[in-house]
């Protein structure tokens, strides 16, 4: 089922909260909202779910709309809130089979389904205990079965990992991927390393709005236009270098990484390599290069210069 | 409908997993049972086979109970974010409102049952009206609807059980006391209108043995807006300004 989000606003008093957002996920596709916190990720994914009204837009799922068949398309939602919103006094069993009566499941499939999803998710041990006495990663477990169980077409998980160990985020990562080569999956996070190992693609909010669209190698192209340089200079001393560094034509920002080897962190105008002017000032004052390699931008940088300002 | 039990169901098994339930139902049988059979003018003061004593100290004492069991259902489901996980599910605010409203009527239904033996105790002491009595139920029962809906509506508007718990007390103060002391006070439609709002006499009507349908339409009406507005007070995420 494609989730097709066209011209969404909400607001929250005056502010808005999410501000005319369009986008649209296929089947098989696994989307990342990154976002600094407060840019509208979970508004966003919320809406997705029907839990609000907005105030302009649509939200269609599979072709229909969340405002007028609302019924019809949470059927096929799986929803992980990012606070563990779950019933903390009951058993870990229970509630699961609690939600699964409350998504229409057959009476008959029930304790099956349960079964399996305890299985996937790693629960076995801990079905019989109220959900209040797990720990933080084992509520998140308990939290993705109720999402999974009933085996919906379109998921939206709101943080996944957080609160995860190592060793079960890299389980849940795989879950997510395998859930993903035939759902409609959305995933926000503000851990950017996350989004690049599970998502096919990006999309990074800012103040309501959408900034940047695309596959991780796809958004890190649209920051090449500034080089980042490592730039070891020797022969001289480290702050009279600095200084004619900065002074450069082509060079935006210096950052002196390493004062004892005179390592420096250089980045270039747009367009314009300054590997030619860092020599030639070696030249000038019969410096010698130790080091100039570039650097490889990453996704870390491309989300702070569209976010930044 | 099939939703709404679902929903009571959970309800039910959090009264009676937790201590809520006991403490409710023992709570209830001490204090009735107590001015009932022990206290000043206890059955055999009175020297009649009637549970009229019980039927007034269960009136007052449901009065209270029923927002301490209301006042967590929908204010703590706000305060953990739980109503919103429940409100992506394919489910309505009115199957959620409805569902809650069945497990407390069914909790105060239990607690009813439980008194019975006080019935069949005085039913042996001595000529019992037995039609009286049933009444009197039945507007104990009546009662606690109409309340139980006021309390979740109550809980629909915060996420502080306390101010919950207040303002359940605080409506059903009105409708305990305050319109009927309006009434006696004004005159004309206004001490008619306030008259009719009074629940305590539609009360004495059914709990003297006069089950009218004006009474039960008065009960039902009040259970069904109060539920109502529940049900307005949980969809207000939906107002868009």
């Amino acid at each position: 089922m494609d989730i097709v989000v066209e011209n969404l606003t909400k607001s929250y008093g005056q502010q808005k909260a999410v501000d005319d957002i369009s986008f649209r996920v296929r089947p098989g596709e696994i989307l990342g909202f990154l976002g600094p916190n407060g840019a509208g990720k979970t508004t966003t994914m919320k809406a997705i779910t029907g839990l609000f009204a907005f105030n302009a837009g649509n939200i269609r799922i599979g072709g229909k709309s969340i405002v007028g068949e609302a019924d019809e398309v949470k059927k096929h939602i799986g929803y992980l809130p990012e606070d563990h919103a779950l019933y903390t006094e009951m058993p870990v069993i229970d509630y699961l089979r609690f939600i699964a009566e409350i998504e229409d499941i057959e009476k008959a499939r029930i304790s099956e389904r349960i079964r399996e999803i305890i299985r996937t998710t790693g629960l076995q041990d801990e079905k019989h205990k109220k959900i209040g006495e797990l720990s933080k990663g084992y509520q998140q477990r308990v939290g993705l079965a109720q999402a999974l169980i009933h085996d919906p077409e379109v998921l939206i998980l709101d943080e996944p990992t957080t609160g995860l160990d190592p060793n079960q985020i890299v389980e849940i990562r795989e879950l997510i991927k395998r859930i993903g080569k035939e759902k409609t999956v959305i995933l926000s996070s503000h851990i950017l390393a996350e989004v690049e190992a599970t998502c096919d693609r990006i999309m990074i909010i800012n103040k309501g709005k959408i900034v940047a669209d695309g596959t991780a190698q796809e958004l890190q192209n649209r920051a090449k236009g500034q080089q980042v340089l490592n730039v070891g200079i020797a022969g001289g001393e480290p702050d009279q270098i600095y200084n004619e560094l900065k002074n450069l034509e082509n060079v935006e920002m210096v950052d002196l990484s390493d004062k004892e080897n005179a390592l420096f962190e250089v980045r270039s105008v747009d367009q314009h390599p300054p590997s030619k002017d860092i020599f030639d000032m070696c030249v000038r004052n019969s410096w010698y290069i130790t080091q100039l390699t570039p650097v490889e931008t990453r996704l870390e940088d491309v989300f702070r210069q569209l976010t930044m300002n | 409908m099939k939703k709404s039990w679902i929903i009571a169901k959970r309800e039910l098994s959090v009264f009676f997993d937790s201590l809520i339930a006991y403490i409710i139902i023992v709570a209830f049988l001490g204090f009735t049972g107590f001015f009932t059979w022990l206290y000043g003018s206890n059955i055999f003061f009175v020297g009649q086979a009637s549970l009229d004593t019980f039927f007034s100290i269960a009136y007052w004492t449901l009065f209270f109970f029923i927002p301490a069991i209301t006042m967590r259902m929908l204010a703590e489901e706000k305060r953990s974010g739980t109503i919103e996980l429940l409100l992506t599910k394919p489910v309505t605010d009115w199957q959620i409102v409805s569902g809650k409203f069945m497990a407390t009527l069914i909790l105060i239904l239990v607690t009813l049952v439980l008194t019975l033996p006080y019935y069949f105790t005085v039913w042996n002491l001595g000529p019992i009206d037995h039609g009286v009595v049933w009444s009197g139920y039945l507007g104990l029962l009546l009662m606690s609807a109409a309340y139980i809906s006021i309390g979740l509506f109550a809980s629909s508007l915060t996420s502080n059980q306390l101010v919950a718990f207040l303002l359940a007390l605080f409506i059903g103060i009105f409708f305990h006391i305050i319109f009927e002391i309006l009434a006696q006070s004004m005159s004309g439609n206004l001490a008619d209108l306030f008259g009719y709002l009074n629940l305590s006499s539609h009360y004495d009507a059914i709990s003297r043995g006069v089950v009218d349908t004006k009474d039960l339409i008065y009960f039902l009406s009040l259970t069904f807006i109060g539920l109502v507005l529940a049900e307005f007070g949980l969809a207000k995420r939906n107002i868009v300004e």
